[in-house]
């Protein structure tokens, strides 16, 4: 493979990856925001305060992920983001609420507070339904058609279940007493529709893409793949078990966050293989996409430089922020 | 539906999303260096209202911060969603400036956001005055990389094309392209004036209000001075900007002083009604032939006017009215600042006289006002171009349909409506609260 058949490859990967970092690192902190409305007001604040100083971070994912989109693959850009126009819109709208009500909520006078509540609450919400639509329609090509729909709306109904577990196994991780109970109860709930919406997107994919069906469906790739199904069963399985256990709320509490890490990867994984060498499924492959050559150099370079040293910052703010959160206050 | 027009309608959504995220960035970017003065002044001095004017105007910088993000995020989709034509032709370029804004600018400031608000006690002094300097360094590489896009569009270099399509051929050429030194500085210098004349205002409405806090005095003697420095300097640096326009873009520059026929001697006009219909203005009232010693440093100078552009030049009012509210702006901050830094050598900052407090009071938001009349001077200027001299905004609008647009539009016009009206009710509300004690997100003070 030449350097230029080779580019448009590597910004395929970063850019799932980070689409894949969006919805884990988002994912946790819109499921916060999704569970809001379950907890008394004094438990409200202590929940904001575990994401607090993450959030923004978490969301300058989505914006490399679409800047990537747009730099790399132009033509599909414009085509992803025409056909969603309008979901895209739900999305950013959801997305403008919930993050100035993180502020707002504590900085309005005191009767606004419950508004802002709400807000952050709605934003999370529209979010991430957009999201599972878009999610939805994307994976298979904006196919028309009742059962495209169909399936696009198992997903919506899906992500914020996803979220739901991700933001619960967060706050298990970040809070003490009661709120940690709670947070272990809402964890251990979201599993059921998880494990069901995995389970009929599995089954609905081939179905509704031929190019999928071949794809799994023919040895020896079907063996080969057999361990992503498999792992994310068994992680299923063990974080329904580790939910269970008392000691999951003291030396244990980090293992639920992994575990669902797990699912959601494996459910990665499948998507990639599903989809690759497509950006639009059955109607563009990611070199038919790309930009050209010396444009994709230029940010190769940056790209190879800059995004270990955002890992390695990034970490550095989660080491900083490490254990159980504390109330935020600006010193 | 038929009757809306797409291209108007997402202009229209275009200009809408990104006025609102520039009011954000424009306090941003230098109300960061601001804490970290205020932060400096403290460590250096232990001097208490130095820590008070750092936590209250922390609380200023978080809203305005997120109100950035928030909007910024709808500006990264707008892109592709209102202009892929624009992307498909010039996207090599446009392209790599908006990633590395991406990978230089948005993670850092982004990442060290939540240390620097938030990391008191977690981590020393020390990285803490880092992160708070990272941050800093974020939002001006933003408006660096930005800027730098913008400006190409407005005076394009280092390119060449090829079957339709923009290719790089030096990116230095690209990013310092000729208009972008002035409008770079010119941006950074809006932004200070921005603050200091926030800073400024809300202190003074503290004091008005007897609401005084141990942070007011030093917040507004800081604005007052900041402002009374910065001013001189936008206006020497405003009008290079001007003399470097008049070269690259002549026909903006004839709207701008609403020069009809190419003249000699032409007069500065302080009051006019620019028709387009007629091709001249009504009511004006002028300096004789003031414009040709501003633009060509001679009474007797030549300017070229609109008639030798007809068709390819800009709408004439908007700019001309554009330009005289953001220069009248400038005057007044002059003027206020002056007075103020004249009246402090004296008073005390609660004593100052209080005509000028509630003048004050009253510029609390100019900056903004000028900042967004000048970036409507330059972008309405650069009509009926995009890429100036290059490629007409007709050419390259998107393809959702007009009911689309007008559903999001809507959408976004109510959202921003009420956060504006919450944002500077909740500034006004915090300044007035009158605690500057340790402030908790969390709730709890
Ligand atoms: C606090 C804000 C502020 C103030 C007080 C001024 N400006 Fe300004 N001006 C801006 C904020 C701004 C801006 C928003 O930052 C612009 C828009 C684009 C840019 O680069 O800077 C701008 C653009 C801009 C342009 C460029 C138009 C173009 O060619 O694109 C000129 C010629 C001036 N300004 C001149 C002046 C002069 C002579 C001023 C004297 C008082 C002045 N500005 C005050
Ligand atoms: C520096 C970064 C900026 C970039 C890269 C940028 C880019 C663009 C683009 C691509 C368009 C659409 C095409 C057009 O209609 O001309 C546009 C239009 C516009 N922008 Fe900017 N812009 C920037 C900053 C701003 C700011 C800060 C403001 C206002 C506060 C602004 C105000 C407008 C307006 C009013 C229009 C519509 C003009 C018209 O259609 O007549 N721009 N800009
Ligand atoms: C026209 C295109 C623009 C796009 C696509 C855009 C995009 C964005 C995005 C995505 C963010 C959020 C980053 C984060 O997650 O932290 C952001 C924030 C920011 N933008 Fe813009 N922006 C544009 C115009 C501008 C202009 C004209 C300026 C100033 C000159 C500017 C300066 C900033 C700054 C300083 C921030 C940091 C956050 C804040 O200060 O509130 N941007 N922008």
């Amino acid at each position: 493979m030449s350097f230029a058949q080779f580019l448009p490859l590597f910004f395929f990967v970063i850019l799932g990856v980070a689409m894949l970092l969006y919805v884990l690192l988002d994912g946790f902190d819109l499921g916060i925001g999704l569970l809001l409305p379950l907890a008394p007001n004094a438990e409200k604040d202590s929940m904001v305060a575990s994401i607090g100083p993450f959030w923004d971070a978490n969301e300058t994912w989505l914006v490399l992920g679409v800047g990537i989109l747009l730099i790399a693959f132009p033509q599909a850009h414009g085509q992803i983001l025409g056909a969603l126009y309008l979901p895209v819109t739900a999305m950013l709208i959801g997305l403008i609420l919930r993050g100035v009500a993180f502020d707002f909520r504590v900085k309005a006078r005191d009767h606004h507070k419950r508004l802002w509540n709400l807000n952050f609450f709605a934003g999370s919400l529209i979010a991430t339904l957009a999201q599972g639509w878009m999610l939805g329609r994307y994976v298979t090509g904006f196919g028309q058609g009742t059962g495209h729909h169909a399936f696009a709306l198992l997903i919506t109904l899906t992500l914020p279940a996803a979220y739901v577990m991700l933001g619960g196994c967060w706050l298990l991780l970040k809070s003490e007493g009661d709120l940690q109970e709670k947070a272990r109860c809402w964890a251990r709930r979201s599993l059921v529709p998880v494990a069901l919406g995995l389970l009929l997107i599995s089954l609905a994919t081939p179905w509704v893409s031929e190019t999928v069906r071949e794809r799994w469906f023919t040895m020896p790739a079907f063996l080969a793949l057999l361990p992503i199904p498999l792992i994310c069963v068994l992680a299923l399985a063990g974080l329904a078990w580790v939910l269970q256990r008392p000691r999951v709320r003291e030396e244990f509490a980090w293992l639920p966050f992994v575990l669902a890490i797990v699912i959601l990867l494996m459910g990665f994984f499948g998507l990639a293989y599903s989809l690759y060498p497509y950006v639009i499924m059955d109607r563009m492959t990611l070199w038919d996409a790309a930009a050209s050559t010396p444009a994709l150099t230029v940010i190769f370079i940056g790209t190879v430089i800059t995004v270990p040293v955002i890992l390695g910052y990034t970490a550095f703010s989660y080491w900083v922020f490490r254990g159980k959160s504390t109330p935020l206050t600006y010193g | 539906m038929e009757t809306l027009d797409p291209l108007l309608l997402a202009r229209i959504q275009f200009a809408a999303n990104i006025t609102f995220h520039i009011l954000f960035p424009t306090i941003t970017i230098a109300l960061c260096w601001a804490l970290l003065f205020f932060r400096w002044r403290w460590i250096a001095t232990r001097n208490e209202a130095w820590l008070a004017a750092y936590r209250l105007w922390t609380k200023v910088f978080a809203l305005s911060f997120a109100m950035g993000v928030v909007s910024g995020i709808t500006m990264s989709f707008q892109f592709g969603t209102n202009w892929p034509g624009f992307m498909e032709r010039v996207g090599n370029i446009a392209g790599p400036l908006l990633g590395y804004e991406v990978l230089t600018a948005f993670f850092l400031e982004a990442t060290f956001l939540g240390v620097m608000l938030f990391g008191h006690g977690r981590v020393s002094e020390r990285v803490h005055m880092i992160a708070t300097a990272l941050v800093a360094l974020g939002t001006t590489s933003s408006a660096f990389w930005i800027l730098a896009l913008n400006s190409w569009m407005q005076t394009p270099a280092g390119f060449y094309v090829e079957s339709g399509q923009y290719h790089v051929e030096s990116w230095l050429a690209v990013i310092f392209n000729p208009s972008f030194p002035y409008r770079f500085t010119h941006m950074l210098i809006a932004s200070g004036l921005t603050v200091s004349f926030l800073l400024a205002g809300l202190s003074a409405w503290q004091i008005l209000r007897r609401r005084e806090t141990l942070a007011t005095a030093v917040a507004l003697r800081t604005g007052l001075i900041a402002g009374a420095v910065l001013i001189p300097l936008q206006i020497f640096v405003g009008d290079m900007h001007g003399l470097n326009t008049l070269e690259h873009q002549p026909q903006k520059v004839a709207a701008i002083e609403g020069v009809w026929q190419t003249e000699r001697g032409a007069p500065l006009l302080l009051f006019a009604m620019p028709d387009e219909k007629t091709r001249s203005n009504r009511f004006e009232i002028g300096i004789p032939k003031g414009a040709s010693l501003i633009l060509k440093h001679d009474p007797e100078g030549e300017i070229r006017g609109l008639n030798e552009f007809e068709g390819r030049h800009p709408p004439v009012a908007p700019l001309f009215w554009g330009f005289r509210i953001m220069v009248g702006i400038g005057v007044l901050m002059l003027l206020a600042s002056w007075a103020g830094v004249w009246a402090l050598r004296r008073r005390a900052p609660n004593a100052l006289p209080r005509p000028l407090l509630w003048g004050l009071v009253g510029m609390t938001f100019s900056g903004w006002v000028a900042t967004v009349a000048g970036w409507y001077v330059t972008e309405i200027g650069r009509q009926p171009y995009l890429v100036f001299g290059e490629l007409l905004t007709r050419d390259l609008v998107g393809p959702a349909p007009a009911s689309s647009i007008a559903i999001s539009l809507t959408a976004y016009l109510i959202t921003y409506l009420v956060l504006i009206v919450a944002y500077v009710s909740v500034l006004f509300y915090m300044a007035g609260k009158a605690d500057s004690t340790p402030y908790a997100q969390g709730g709890q003070a």
